[in-house]
C-alpha cells in the first residue's frame, strides 16, 4: 500500500493554514470554502479536526457515483473526480462518511483531496504536525507505541 | 483589487441604514489597512473632542490587506474609536478568525455610527447585511451570546461581541471574538455597550486574490520559514506560550510586583510560569487563523474551587493577576482570566486597578469596611473580577479604572497608568526604553506600540543595554513606526521577532501590487503614528501627558539586577521629540507634516 494522509487531531492548533494552502494552490485565491481540507472547530473546548478525504477502499463516493466520475489514481491512490462526466448530483457528498467531499460553488465542481498528485502541500505547511504523509503502518505504529507506553506507565505505577 | 477587498460597510445604528462604500485606492496606499486605514477614516469623520460615550463617536472595525491570506500570522483586525478609558485614539487589535471571515464576506471593514434605540446585533452574510434585535441577548455572557447568535445565523459564523462588562460601561471592557480572542484595551467594548450593539456576526464565502501569485507564495513561505527557525517564534512561544516571559522577565529583574511597589523580582515566579502551565494544565496549543506560531494555550484546571477550561492566561494576564497582586496560585489566575473572557474585560487594566486598590487598602487610604483586600488572595481576585463586570459593590469603583479610583481617594500617585491606561508587565526601571515607550504610546500605558523588551531583554534583533538611555529614542521611533505598519498590514506583531521590514514589505508588495520601497512602507507607519499623535493633541493631550507615574521616576528600584534605578525620562523625551521631527512641546513640525503628506 502507498502513502496515506494521516490526521492526528490532538495535535491540530486550529490555525487552518492547510485550508489557505489548499485553496491557493488549487484555485489561485484564499478561500476556505474552496479548500479540499476543512478544519472543524470546537472553539470552546479547544479541539480541532481537519476533515479530509481518507481515500477509502472500497470508496463509498465511487460506488454511489452514477456516472463513474470518481476513480482511484493508480500511482497516488487518491480518489479523483473527472469533472467532464460529473453531473454534480452530490451523491458522493452524501455518501462520504467523513463529510470530506465538498462542492465548490464558484467553480461548480465537486472537490476532494487529490493528494496534490502525490505530494500534499498542506502536510508541509502544518506546523503542529497534525498532518503527515507516510506509509500506513509506521504512522499508526507510532500511535500504537505511544498508547502502549501509557499503559506501561499505569501498570508500573500500580505494581 | 488585490489583497484589499476595496469595500466597507457603513452602519448607522440611529437610523438603521446600511450602505456599502468603495474605498479610495489612494487612501489604501497611504494608510495600508487595519490600524492605519481605520484611524485615517476615523480622523476624517470624527471630532477629536467628541465624548467617547456619545452618539457622535464612531467605531471602525478594519482588516489589513494581508488578513485572511497565507501571510505569516495574517489573522488580525483592529477596532478604532475614541477610547472610553482615557480619551486617546484607540486601536485595539485582535486575532482569531473574525477578521479573515469579514474579508471572505467581501469587506475590508465596518464603520459603526450612531446609537441604537434598543439592543441589536449586525449579521453580515456575504452581501446580505441586516440589523437584528439583541434584546434577548442583553445581559448574556460571551459564550451564551456567541452560541445563541450562531444558532440564529450560521454554525460557521464568526462572532465579535461584548459581554456584561461592555453593557455596564466598564471603562476597560473589551470586544471578544471566537470566545477567547480580544480587542482588549482602551475600553472599546464600552463604546459598543453605549451604542447598544451587542455583536457583529459574519459569514463569508468569497475569496481573496493577490497581485503576484508566485511572488506572494515565495514571500509568505520565506517569512514562515524564518518564523519557524527563530528561537522565539519557532520554539519559545510554541512550547510555553507568551508565559515563556515570566521566568525571563523575572530573571531580568523586570517583573513588576505588587503595583510596582517592590523590587521587580517575584519570589514564586516559577509557579506562574509558562513552564509550570505546560507541565500541569496545558491541553494543547492553539493558533489564530493562518498562524504558524500558535502561542495560544488551551488550559484546563481539573479540580478544586477554580475548576474550569478556557484559553490563556497569557503573559500579561498572568502577571496582572499574579505577581502584580502577589498571587502565586495559577489556578485562581486562570479562573480570573477565563472570567474576563466570558464577561468581556481587559485583564491588564483589571489587574492593575485591583493592585492599586489593594495597595490603598493596605495603606489605610481605602477603608477596610469598603473592601477588605489583601495581597496574595486568589479567591478575592476571582470575586472582584465578577463584581467589576456587573458593577456590584466595590466592583462599581473598580470598573472606573485605577486612575479615577485613586484620584477619588485623593492619591492618584498609586495609579500605575500613563494617560490613565494601566501599565503592562514590564517595570521600566529595569528597561529604560520601555519607559520611554509607555510615556509616548498613543493610547497610553501599553507595551505593543513599540516592544522595546525585544531588544532590551530578549536581544532581538540584537541586544541593547537595558539600563542605557543612549540610542533608545532612535530605536523606539523605528519600533513604533514598524509596529504601526505591521498593525496596518493585518499580521501579528509577534512575527517581528522572526522577520523584519524587508519580509513584511515583500508580502505587502506581492499581495497588493503596491510596488513601493521598504522605506516607503515604513514611512506609512510613521504617517500613521503622526496622525494618531495629531488626534491626541487636538483631543487635548499635550507634553505634560507624555510622562510616567511618579513612582517610576522618583522611587529607586528596591532590589534585583536594576536596584537603585529610576526611569530617566527627562533625558530621553526631548531627544525623542527631536528624532520624531516634533518641536520641544511634542507637536509635529510643519516640515514633518509636509514630508508625511499630513499638512
Amino acid at each position: 500500500m502507498g502513502k496515506i494522509l494521516y490526521v492526528q487531531p490532538e495535535k491540530c492548533t486550529g490555525c487552518r493554514t492547510c485550508e489557505l494552502t489548499c485553496s491557493f494552490l488549487h484555485t489561485g485565491e484564499f478561500n476556505p470554502l474552496r479548500s479540499r481540507i476543512s478544519v472543524v472547530s470546537f472553539e470552546k473546548e479547544g479541539f480541532f479536526y481537519p476533515a479530509v478525504c481518507q481515500q477509502c477502499s472500497p470508496a463509498p463516493c465511487m460506488m454511489v457515483c452514477p456516472t463513474g466520475a470518481i476513480s482511484r489514481n493508480a500511482s497516488t491512490g487518491a480518489m479523483e473526480v473527472n469533472h467532464e462526466i460529473c453531473i454534480r448530483c452530490k451523491m458522493c457528498m452524501i455518501a462520504c462518511p467523513f463529510g470530506a467531499t465538498f462542492y465548490d460553488e464558484r467553480a461548480n465542481q465537486i472537490i476532494k483531496c487529490d493528494l496534490c498528485g502525490g505530494d500534499p502541500a498542506c502536510v508541509k505547511m502544518c506546523r503542529g504536525e497534525a498532518l503527515s504523509f507516510s506509509s500506513l503502518n509506521p504512522a499508526v505504529g507510532s500511535k500504537k507505541r505511544a498508547a502502549a507506553a501509557k499503559i506501561k506507565e499505569v501498570l508500573e505505577e500500580v505494581r | 483589487m488585490y489583497g484589499w477587498m476595496g469595500k466597507v460597510l457603513r452602519v448607522n445604528l440611529t437610523s438603521g441604514t446600511i450602505t456599502k462604500e468603495d474605498l479610495n485606492p489612494e487612501l489604501l496606499h497611504n494608510y495600508i489597512g487595519a490600524r492605519g486605514l481605520g484611524t485615517k477614516i476615523f480622523c476624517d469623520e470624527v471630532d477629536p473632542k467628541v465624548e467617547p460615550l456619545s452618539e457622535e463617536n464612531k467605531v471602525i472595525f478594519m482588516t489589513g490587506p494581508l488578513t485572511g491570506t497565507l501571510a505569516s500570522s495574517g489573522s488580525r483586525y483592529n477596532v478604532v474609536t475614541k477610547g472610553v478609558l482615557n480619551g486617546t485614539i484607540a486601536a485595539s487589535n485582535s486575532g482569531g478568525s473574525f477578521g479573515p471571515e469579514l474579508k471572505y464576506a467581501g469587506y475590508d471593514g465596518v464603520i459603526i455610527e450612531g446609537k441604537a434605540k434598543e439592543p441589536v446585533y449586525l449579521w453580515i452574510n456575504d452581501e446580505h447585511v441586516e440589523l437584528r434585535s439583541a434584546s434577548h441577548l442583553w445581559g448574556a455572557d460571551v459564550v451564551t451570546t456567541v452560541d445563541t447568535i450562531k444558532g440564529e445565523t450560521d454554525e460557521e459564523a464568526k462572532v465579535a461581541c461584548i459581554g456584561p462588562a461592555g453593557e455596564n460601561l466598564v471603562k476597560f471592557a473589551c470586544i471578544m471574538n471566537e470566545y477567547n480572542r480580544a480587542a482588549g484595551r482602551s475600553g472599546v467594548g464600552a463604546v459598543l455597550g453605549f451604542k447598544q450593539l451587542k455583536a457583529i456576526a459574519v459569514r463569508g464565502t468569497g475569496g481573496i486574490k493577490v497581485a503576484d501569485r508566485e511572488g506572494f507564495k515565495n514571500a509568505a513561505l520565506d517569512a514562515r520559514k524564518k518564523l519557524k527557525e527563530h528561537p522565539v517564534t519557532g520554539s519559545g512561544l510554541a512550547a510555553y506560550g507568551t508565559n515563556v516571559l515570566i521566568n525571563i522577565l523575572n530573571e531580568h529583574g523586570g517583573l513588576p510586583v505588587k503595583n510596582f511597589s517592590e523590587a521587580a523580582v517575584f519570589p514564586n515566579a516559577e509557579k506562574i510560569s509558562g513552564e509550570y502551565q505546560a507541565e500541569k494544565y496545558l491541553v494543547r496549543n492553539k493558533g489564530c487563523f493562518g498562524c504558524s506560531i500558535a502561542c495560544g494555550r488551551v488550559t484546563r484546571i481539573k479540580e478544586g474551587p477554580f475548576k474550569s477550561l478556557g484559553e490563556g492566561p497569557e503573559y500579561e494576564a498572568t502577571w496582572a493577576f499574579g505577581a502584580n497582586l502577589g498571587i502565586d496560585d495559577f489556578e485562581a489566575i486562570s479562573k480570573a482570566n477565563f472570567l474576563c473572557n466570558e464577561l468581556g474585560l481587559d485583564p491588564i487594566t483589571m489587574g492593575g486597578t485591583l493592585a492599586c486598590a489593594v495597595e490603598m487598602v493596605q495603606k489605610g487610604i481605602i477603608p477596610r469596611d469598603k473592601a477588605d483586600l489583601n495581597w496574595g488572595d486568589g479567591a478575592m481576585l476571582v470575586e472582584m473580577v465578577r463584581k467589576t463586570a456587573y458593577r456590584e459593590g466595590f466592583g462599581d469603583e473598580l470598573a472606573e479604572g485605577s486612575y479615577r479610583l485613586a484620584e477619588k481617594y485623593g492619591h492618584p500617585e498609586f495609579s500605575m497608568t500613563v494617560k490613565k491606561q494601566e501599565l503592562p508587565a514590564y517595570d521600566p526601571r529595569g528597561q529604560q526604553g520601555i519607559g520611554l515607550e509607555y510615556a509616548t504610546s498613543n493610547r497610553g500605558g501599553c507595551h505593543v506600540r513599540g516592544y522595546m523588551t525585544s531588544p532590551e531583554v530578549l536581544g532581538v534583533p540584537e541586544k541593547v543595554d537595558p539600563d542605557a538611555t543612549e540610542g533608545k529614542p532612535e530605536l523606539l521611533k523605528l519600533f513604533q513606526d514598524l509596529t504601526a505598519l505591521v498593525d496596518s498590514a493585518g499580521i501579528c506583531l509577534f512575527t517581528t521577532f522572526g522577520i523584519g521590514l524587508p519580509e513584511i514589505a515583500e508580502q505587502l508588495r506581492t499581495a497588493t501590487g503596491l510596488n513601493i520601497s521598504d522605506e516607503e512602507y515604513l514611512k506609512a507607519g510613521e504617517r500613521i503614528w503622526n496622525l494618531e499623535r495629531l488626534f491626541n493633541l487636538k483631543a487635548g493631550f499635550s507634553k505634560k501627558d507624555d510622562t510616567l507615574p511618579e513612582r517610576l521616576l522618583k522611587e529607586p528600584m528596591k532590589g534585583g539586577p536594576h536596584a537603585g534605578n529610576v526611569v530617566k525620562l527627562d533625558i530621553m523625551l526631548p531627544i525623542y521629540y527631536q528624532v520624531r521631527g516634533w518641536d520641544e512641546n511634542g507637536v509635529p513640525t510643519e516640515e514633518k507634516l509636509k514630508e508625511l503628506g499630513l499638512a
